[in-house]
């Protein structure tokens, strides 16, 4: 059985920026795995641009983006494994994976380093009624037939959800010469970036239905056509609302979900908001040496902060290794999501062994107006941000000082939450 | 004087923006919290730009197709024309990212250029 000291799942963004990371602290035997037959992951299919305007100051599309990791990870000459299925992983790090060349292998690995990032949300998670015809995509399947496989998926098109992915293949799709018709969206508010909101559906004359969800799917063999409805507070069709719009096409951007079905099987403990690892502010997992970032960890809207996460992961996988201190030892502070706060990643940190800095990022659970974040230890504020806006689309992040957590000895809980004016 | 309004999308905020103009000048911006707004507004009623970014047809290559953009904004009223031009528009492989694969697209002066490594088949 080969043995590596830093093992890592998936070669997309996080991957390579964790592999990447890992390799500069010091660590010589870094080995990816991916299942694509490229590295990359998704960026790859996402041709559009606005990547990297944090990480490297200007605009790039995602393949660029990930080239640019690509090209890091080859010239550190760190190890990789395409085409290549991972099939387990251990608690005590030991790895079974298969592919063509290799069959079915087992790695033992020091510290491994989950970055599977996540998938689309399916038409079964929505219980739409109707048969099962061909022409229903999930946004993202779409996109990476249109951008990579060079197949156009339909001519006429009904896209659920407003997420970003479905922003973006409305464009996609009415530049390759299909007829958006309309996005629809259940919630009261987009869950895409505004950005998106105007470059793809106001540019382009595709109307935004908000409120909205398909109550019926028509067509045995093919799509032809869906039946919208306007829905309550509560996300319930009112009757009386139904609209039938023909097409043969309907792509679902209805929310992206944490690939953890390996995580599981290893044990980590899950967090029942994110449906990610819980992590500590080392971004160690429940098992100490397994390290998580990227989607897997938390769906992300910016592949930047991907990128940052994952650094922190390689870091702190290669501490790990090293024998070093991480943030495991000792006391442990748990980080509360208080009013308005959905999740927080990490969910807890260790004082004594914490970063000068702890980025501390989440997401709220509505849009807001004009109001505070504020951060309390055992009741007593340490940090109040105004936000003119927030939306539940978009990640916020606070950072924690170690030098004012030091100055509560014996706190065990510190607490976001947001104040309306 | 005619009155235009638009959403800023230079960060989260989402300003709602009044664009007042005159004989195509712009006279005033309102609405915007910051600079970056104001800048918006301007170019956005005077000369908007995009960059388009699609894909092209790849021969003999790993890939069916590369993905391509345009080098900066073309203007937004051409939109069109591009994509009409670079439907045409096939390729060799290898393609490197940074390859020009069409000059000056639409008359605009812009090229298209590659935007992902595709290797031979």
């Amino acid at each position: 059985m080969k043995a590596y000291e830093v093992v890592v799942i998936g070669g997309g963004p996080a991957g390579l920026a964790a592999a990447a990371a890992a390799r500069k602290s010091g660590i010589r035997d870094v080995l990816i795995l991916e299942r694509d037959r490229e590295l990359g992951g998704i960026l790859n299919q996402c041709i559009h641009n606005g990547f990297g305007l944090h990480t490297f100051k200007e605009e790039l599309t995602g393949p660029e983006y990930a080239e640019r990791f690509i090209r890091q990870v080859e010239e550190l000459k760190i190890e990789y494994k395409l085409n290549t299925m991972v099939m387990h992983i251990q608690r005590d790090k030991r790895i079974i994976a298969m592919n063509r060349q290799d069959g079915l292998f087992e790695i033992q690995a020091q510290a491994v380093i989950l970055a599977m990032g996540c998938r689309e949300r399916p038409r079964g998670a929505l219980n739409i009624p109707g048969y099962r015809p061909a022409g229903i995509f999930s946004a993202g399947t779409a996109q990476r037939l249109v951008n990579m496989e060079g197949y156009m998926p339909g001519r006429e098109v009904v896209i659920l959800g407003s997420g970003d992915i479905g922003l973006i293949m409305a464009r996609r799709m009415t530049l390759e010469g299909a007829k958006v018709k309309v996005v629809a969206e259940l919630m009261p508010y987009s869950g895409g970036l505004k950005r998106n909101i105007v470059q793809c559906l106001e540019d382009y004359g595709i109307p935004l239905k908000l409120s909205h969800t398909v109550v019926d799917i028509r067509g045995k063999e093919r799509v032809e056509g869906v039946t919208l409805a306007r829905v309550d507070e509560k996300g319930k069709p009112i009757p009386g609302t139904e609209e039938y719009i023909s097409c043969d096409t309907l792509l679902l951007s209805v929310g992206l979900i944490p690939e953890n079905e390996l995580s599981a099987e290893s044990g980590v403990q899950l967090d029942r908001v994110t449906r990610g690892p819980v992590v500590d502010d080392s971004l160690q997992t429940s098992i100490p040496g397994i390290f998580a970032c990227g989607n897997v960890l938390h769906v992300h809207d910016l592949v930047d902060f991907v990128s940052e996460e994952a650094e922190r992961a390689g870091v702190c996988a290669a501490t790990y290794v090293k024998r070093e201190h991480i943030g495991t030892e000792g006391r442990m502070i748990r980080i509360v999501p208080a009013a308005g706060v959905r999740y927080t990643v990490p969910q807890m940190l260790h004082p004594d062994t914490m970063a000068d800095q702890v980025i501390v990022r989440f997401r709220v659970g509505k849009p807001y107006r004009n109001c505070r974040i504020r951060v309390a230890i055992n009741g007593d504020p340490i940090l109040c941000k105004k936000r003119p806006v927030m939306a539940p689309g978009e990640m916020e992040s606070i950072v924690l000082e170690k030098k004012i957590v030091e100055e509560y000895p014996g706190v065990q809980e510190i607490t976001i939450r947001i104040e309306e004016a | 004087m005619t009155v235009q309004e638009l959403i800023c999308i230079g960060c989260p905020m989402g300003c709602q923006l009044k664009i007042e103009m005159e004989a195509g000048e712009v006279i005033r911006v309102s609405g915007n919290t910051c600079n970056r707004g104001d800048a918006y507004a301007r170019k956005e009623v005077t000369n908007p730009t995009r960059i388009i970014t699609t894909t092209v047809r790849v021969h003999h290559g790993t890939q069916a197709v590369v993905s391509v953009k345009t080098e900066s904004g073309i203007p937004k009223d051409r939109i069109w024309d591009c994509m009409e031009e670079i439907k045409k528009v096939t390729v060799e492989a290898p393609v490197k990212i940074g390859d020009v694969v069409a000059t000056n697209i639409a008359g605009t002066g812009i090229d298209m250029v590659a935007t992902k490594n595709v290797s031979v088949l």
